[in-house]
């Protein structure tokens, strides 16, 4: 009896703490690519102001769907929604942080950031249309690299991800042939090739098989070292992944605050802007101005003390000029 | 019911009543998920009927145009060839252990096996990518390629770059998985055969390799039937540890050197982000060919069991 008594004692504590922390509590469920940033804000801000933010990495897909369940305080996704959705929906979107993806490829004698690609041999590639690396469409971007002779292998992302749907949309923006043939999405029918499970899938198949090439987060291929290549931005000029190039492109692409931010940031216009780049974005529920208050406050300070965070851990961190864009939309929407 | 005609005391019947409870329990589990099976997947029945998904090859998330065949046809190769490699070992052990080792190794051998059946499979999947895919991308699957490619018709099956991200991968990867299982019901069938019979064969002048065939086998093949259709169950939903080493493709391919992909890993790989209605509803359906799959499969394994039972307890 004894016992019992007890275990109710804690039992009726645990319950008094958990309903005393729900004030200072922030729900968010939704992408993966963010998780490891968004949760390294959470903890420092939780030092700073002793609000706990608790982020559920189950996907943008989920994400998506727990915001418009309204379980959670915000949504987290990959996936710029189209503003009619956002309507529908009855939501607000903004970008949090930059990511994008990155071609990378196994040949021998050829360093990282040595192999040249632009936009139309890539989708060439990936659609089985160039079969070997000593294709006169290659070596004429590679004038000084020997190239070997061997079939290529592409490698590409079996489960559905927002690093998929980046890749592809670039290619559908690119190249007709991809968006007539195949398109873009998350999960995508691909022409040739195999699939890797996860970045760390088709790092691994890549590493393993010679004259392969696939695609990985960027952050993912910089913390491996994997042989990236360069490519031909859409101002002609060819260029690394690096932060430099992430945040020309998330400088002058075409965020739209009114639209809710939504933007493929593919194929952005500037001069060193790295061509497959994307935002991942926050979803909040329009109706719930105080939790939304709680929210944006943790996303203020994250844009005003977490960059150095974001770059540690490979994130691009939003520009400049894009910050001030989305504080803007805050105060619009009266939520700051 | 039987059990309220007879007079029973309060206690018991207040035991039996939760006993009964706990049973219809797992009869709810079962109607539950056939009801959500059904349920979910029924926009894509309508959308694509049984016969057309069932016999489509096409899986294209951006068109919407999804058909099992794909998934059913590397479900059934992986599961077939692991049974094909796991099998003849599995008895093997099965042998040596009842009839031919000395008693101080049946112990650690039997502990072996089900430490076998203990590994997590993704640990397997991990396993398997790491270690097991190298070796045989750089040694034996250019070794079967050598040797084969003089037969024709058989070097359909090793056509392509030995890679090691392909179906023979993933069918060693199950069949490691499912030799313990295989291996301990064979051995427990064996154990039936009565010592007597046994005896008389050996003091007949029987070697122990016509023991095993003419009098061990025959006595227990319903037995050991029953136990391979019991793994074959398993291979058929196995997910993790073939889902790192399959390549995960859409295709139907001759040779065993190719990627493909199965039910479950299908499922595994692309639910999290199925963002449209008519995706996630075939990824349903694709659940409920599988749960159909393997019902159907261990109906059968029952039903030997169950005759094989009866034999022995005659």
């Amino acid at each position: 009896m004894k016992t019992i008594f007890r275990l109710a004692l804690v039992a009726a504590l645990v319950f008094s703490f958990g309903q005393a922390g729900a004030a200072q509590m922030l729900n968010g469920a939704g992408a993966t690519f963010p998780y490891p940033v968004y949760s390294a804000w959470a903890y420092d801000y939780n030092k700073v102001t002793g609000v706990q933010l608790n982020y559920q990495s189950i996907g943008s897909g989920g994400g998506v769907k727990q915001i418009t369940a309204r379980t959670v305080d915000f949504g987290a996704s990959d996936d710029p929604m189209k503003p009619e959705d956002q309507a529908k929906e009855k939501l607000l979107q903004f970008p949090a942080v930059i990511g994008g993806v990155v071609p990378v490829a196994n040949l021998e004698n050829v360093k990282p950031g040595q192999l040249k690609l632009d936009a139309d041999t890539l989708c060439k590639i990936f659609l089985g249309d160039i079969k070997k690396w000593s294709d006169a469409r290659v070596t004429k971007l590679n004038a000084g690299l020997k190239l070997p002779d061997g079939e290529i292998t592409v490698v590409y992302r079996s489960d559905g991800s927002g690093t998929t749907a980046i890749f592809t949309n670039y290619l559908a923006e690119t190249c007709p042939a991809w968006k007539e043939k195949v398109g873009a999405g998350k999960a995508v029918k691909f022409p040739v090739g195999i699939g890797g499970k996860g970045n760390e899938g088709v790092a691994n198949y890549v590493k393993r098989t010679a004259n392969s090439i696939g695609y990985v987060e960027f952050a993912y291929a910089k913390q491996n070292k994997l042989d990236y290549t360069q490519l031909k931005n859409k101002a002609g000029n060819f260029v690394e992944p690096g932060f430099a190039s992430f945040e020309d492109a998330a400088e002058t692409g075409d965020f739209d605050a009114k639209k809710g931010f939504y933007l493929w940031l593919t194929n952005a216009p500037g001069k060193q802007s790295w061509p497959i780049a994307g935002a991942t974005f926050i979803l909040l529920a329009r109706e719930k101005t105080d939790t939304n208050k709680q929210t944006v406050k943790f996303f203020d300070w994250a844009f005003n003390n977490g960059d150095n965070k974001a770059k540690e851990l490979v994130y691009v961190p939003l520009p400049k000029s894009l910050k001030d864009k989305v504080r803007a939309y805050w105060k619009a929407s009266g939520i700051q | 019911m039987a059990i309220t005609l007879k007079r029973k005391n309060p206690v018991d019947l207040v035991f039996s009543f939760i006993t009964a409870l706990a049973s219809v329990t797992v009869i709810i589990f079962i109607i539950g998920i056939i009801y959500v099976l059904i349920s979910e997947s029924s926009l894509a029945i309508e959308k694509f009927g049984i016969v057309k998904f069932l016999s489509s090859t096409e899986w294209n998330p951006v068109k919407e145009d999804f058909g099992a065949l794909t998934n059913i046809y590397g479900t059934v190769l992986t599961t077939f060839l692991s049974l094909l490699f796991a099998i003849p070992v599995a008895i093997g052990i099965a042998i040596f252990v009842t009839e031919i080792a000395p008693n101080f190794l049946k112990g650690p051998i039997g502990v072996a096996i089900e430490l076998l059946a203990a590994i997590p499979s993704i640990i397997y999947g991990m396993w398997g990518l790491f270690t097991l895919s190298p070796i045989m991308s750089s040694y034996v699957e250019p070794f079967l390629k050598k040797i084969t490619s003089g037969i024709p018709l058989v070097n359909i099956l090793f056509q392509g770059m030995p890679m090691g991200i392909d179906i023979l991968t993933a069918s060693v990867i199950l069949s490691i998985m499912i030799i313990p299982f295989t291996a301990s019901i064979a051995r427990d069938s064996f154990n039936l055969t009565p010592d007597v019979v046994k005896e008389s064969a050996y003091s007949v002048g029987a070697t122990q390799w016509e023991v095993v065939k003419n009098v061990i086998l025959p006595y227990s093949k319903l037995g050991v039937f029953g136990g391979v259709v019991l793994s074959l169950g398993r291979a058929l939903g196995e997910t993790m540890a073939v889902a790192f080493v399959l390549g995960n493709n859409h295709r139907i391919t001759m040779s065993l050197l190719d990627a493909a992909a199965t039910i479950t890993v299908t499922l595994a790989n692309e639910f999290a982000e199925a963002d449209n209605d008519v995706y996630l509803s075939s990824l349903f359906y694709l659940a409920l060919v599988l749960f159909v799959m393997s019902f159907i499969t261990l109906a059968i394994a029952k039903f030997f069991l169950l005759k094989a039972e009866r034999k022995y307890s005659r």
